[in-house]
């Protein structure tokens, strides 16, 4: 185990890599979901006011 | 192709998609991290750290295809006015951005333990270097102007001139490296990739397309909501100017 | 036959019109030849008087900053005109935006990157270059600055209507300039070496070509975008 951490001594490099890609990949994801969801409650709360109007 | 110019339309086939989309970026993530770690061979020079590779090529691949998208969708903006098509390269620009960033930080962390150093001046660092700019130059373009259609053709414009761009410098590399002689130049498709270190690239190479998939299709329909709530802002102020 | 005479007159008219305003108090002339000069000269005071480092460098140095005084004085290229109103009229008269792009282009040329390429040499002195890259500098920066003011004229008509638009712009041109730089670099490099410059020298008249080609329609594309 200790011997697959350390990916014969690149350890600092491979995890790095793989730590920033899956970190930034996930953010990105995360941040396009969540404003996905805040503009469809805004599209749902702006159609619900105008039907209230109408 | 009008069909897909409806944006109920496109909501429905964008959730069509997504669930399957969702689920082969698991199973080849999945796959692909297996291979990468215990089924495939350290190199017999790189030792350990070619496992970069497996994230740093698809990275590298995906900030291509992406501006591929941006440039084909700035392309029918421009000339066939798609509604949905301005919103398309919006959509992929960021997801482009955040790639190629990827394929440089990576490509640096695999070349520090292969040529001794995090940068090179090949003509392949360079053109995704440059690719960066392009994409930050189009984001920042979207921002700059003030009328978002024309800010969106602005930007349209920018990305079909940067298409001829990244040709031109890839097409360098070749002149450049052989007339320069750098110190090392590492040949990314050299002769043969070895069959088992094939899979687990083309598999994490299939994750972050599948990737891409999802991501893009939930930009779009933001970007769709945000063209929704622009309107609507608008016929609200015309509805209340007129109703004085 | 009439459209056309006044529509050649329109054009040299416009050229002539841009040459004199750059070279004038108000014009970017001047202070990109003063940039491109008084940039190189710090040169040797920053990286030392050795005169092995400076013609290393010097090659890269002076494309680089011919570059940089390129895009300083490009920012004007389009606004003076638009923000009066007169860029409306002209891209209305029988040139047409891409014959205005055409016009400003040339005169930017003539008045500002071209003089670049013939002060090079000067500075060449400055930097001790030596002898054999001389003719591969000015040839170089000849073939070069055209791209230079045909690239920059697609960031300015991108920029026109965005204001302080300058730094926006300079981020969307450096990008675009690279293949010209590597080229221009390349074959100054490759006198200074003893080898044949003249594969640098085609590939930078072929991206001189397509920033022919590509600027032109890009800029006049950007004008009527932000006339509409």
């Amino acid at each position: 185990m200790a011997e697959f951490l350390n990916m014969g001594g690149y350890a600092s490099f491979v995890w790095t890599a793989y730590g920033l890609s899956a970190a930034a990949l996930i953010w990105l994801a995360m941040s396009s979901r969540k404003q996905l969801t805040e503009t469809d409650d805004a599209v749902d709360a702006a159609r619900a006011r105008r039907r209230g109007e109408g | 192709m009008h069909r897909f110019a409806n944006p109920a339309q496109f909501n429905r086939l964008a959730d069509a998609i997504l669930p399957w989309a969702k689920m082969a970026f698991v199973l080849l993530l999945g796959a692909g991290l297996y291979y990468a770690f215990f089924d495939s061979p350290p190199d017999y020079q790189q030792g350990e750290s070619v496992r970069v590779m497996y994230i740093h090529v698809p990275a590298a691949w995906m900030a291509m295809f992406t501006y591929m998208v941006m440039a084909i969708a700035s392309f029918t903006a421009l000339v066939w006015r798609h509604p949905l098509a301005l919103l398309a390269g919006r959509a992929a620009a960021p997801i482009g951005a955040v790639f190629t960033a990827l394929a440089l930080i990576t490509g640096m962390l695999w070349g520090k333990p292969m040529w001794g150093t995090y940068w090179v001046w090949d003509g392949r660092l360079t053109s995704v270097l440059v690719l960066l700019f392009l994409y930050l130059g189009y984001m920042a373009l979207w921002q700059a102007i003030d009328e978002e259609e024309k800010a969106g053709r602005a930007a349209s414009i920018l990305a079909l001139v940067g298409v001829v761009n990244i040709p031109i410098i890839k097409f360098s590399v070749d002149w450049w490296s052989t007339l320069h002689q750098p110190a090392s130049v590492m040949r990314l498709d050299g002769p043969t990739i070895d069959g088992s270190m094939l899979m687990p690239l083309l598999l994490m190479a299939g994750a972050y397309q599948a990737y891409f998939v999802v991501v893009f299709l939930w930009r779009m329909k933001l970007e769709i909501n945000r063209r929704k709530l622009a309107v609507a802002r608008q016929a609200a102020m015309h509805a209340s100017v007129g109703a004085e | 036959m009439s459209a056309q005479i006044s529509g050649a007159r329109v054009f040299l008219a416009l050229v002539r019109r841009d040459v004199r305003l750059a070279w004038s108090q108000g014009g970017g002339a001047l202070l990109a030849l003063g940039f491109f000069f008084v940039a190189v000269s710090m040169f040797p005071f920053g990286v030392g008087p050795a005169p092995q480092v400076l013609a290393r460098i010097a090659p890269g140095v002076i494309w680089v900053v011919a570059l940089l005084a390129a895009v300083i004085s490009l920012d004007r290229l389009y606004q003076a005109d638009y923000e009066d109103g007169s860029l409306d009229d002209l891209v209305l008269s029988p040139i047409g935006p891409m014959g205005v792009s055409a016009a400003k282009v040339l005169a930017h040329w003539l008045s500002t990157t071209l003089p670049l390429a013939l002060l090079a040499p000067a500075l060449g002195v400055l930097m001790n270059l030596p002898d054999q890259a001389y003719g591969a500098l000015i040839f170089s920066l000849l073939v070069g600055t055209p791209a230079l003011s045909l690239i920059g004229s697609v960031g300015a008509a991108l920029t026109v209507a965005v204001r302080r638009g300058g730094v926006l712009m300079l981020l969307l041109i450096l990008p675009l300039y690279v293949p010209t730089l590597i080229f221009g670099v390349g074959a100054v490099d490759a006198a200074m070496s003893l080898t044949d410059p003249a594969p640098h020298m085609a590939l930078l008249a072929a991206t001189t070509l397509i920033a022919l080609v590509v600027g032109l329609f890009a800029s006049s594309a950007a004008l009527k975008l932000a006339l509409e």
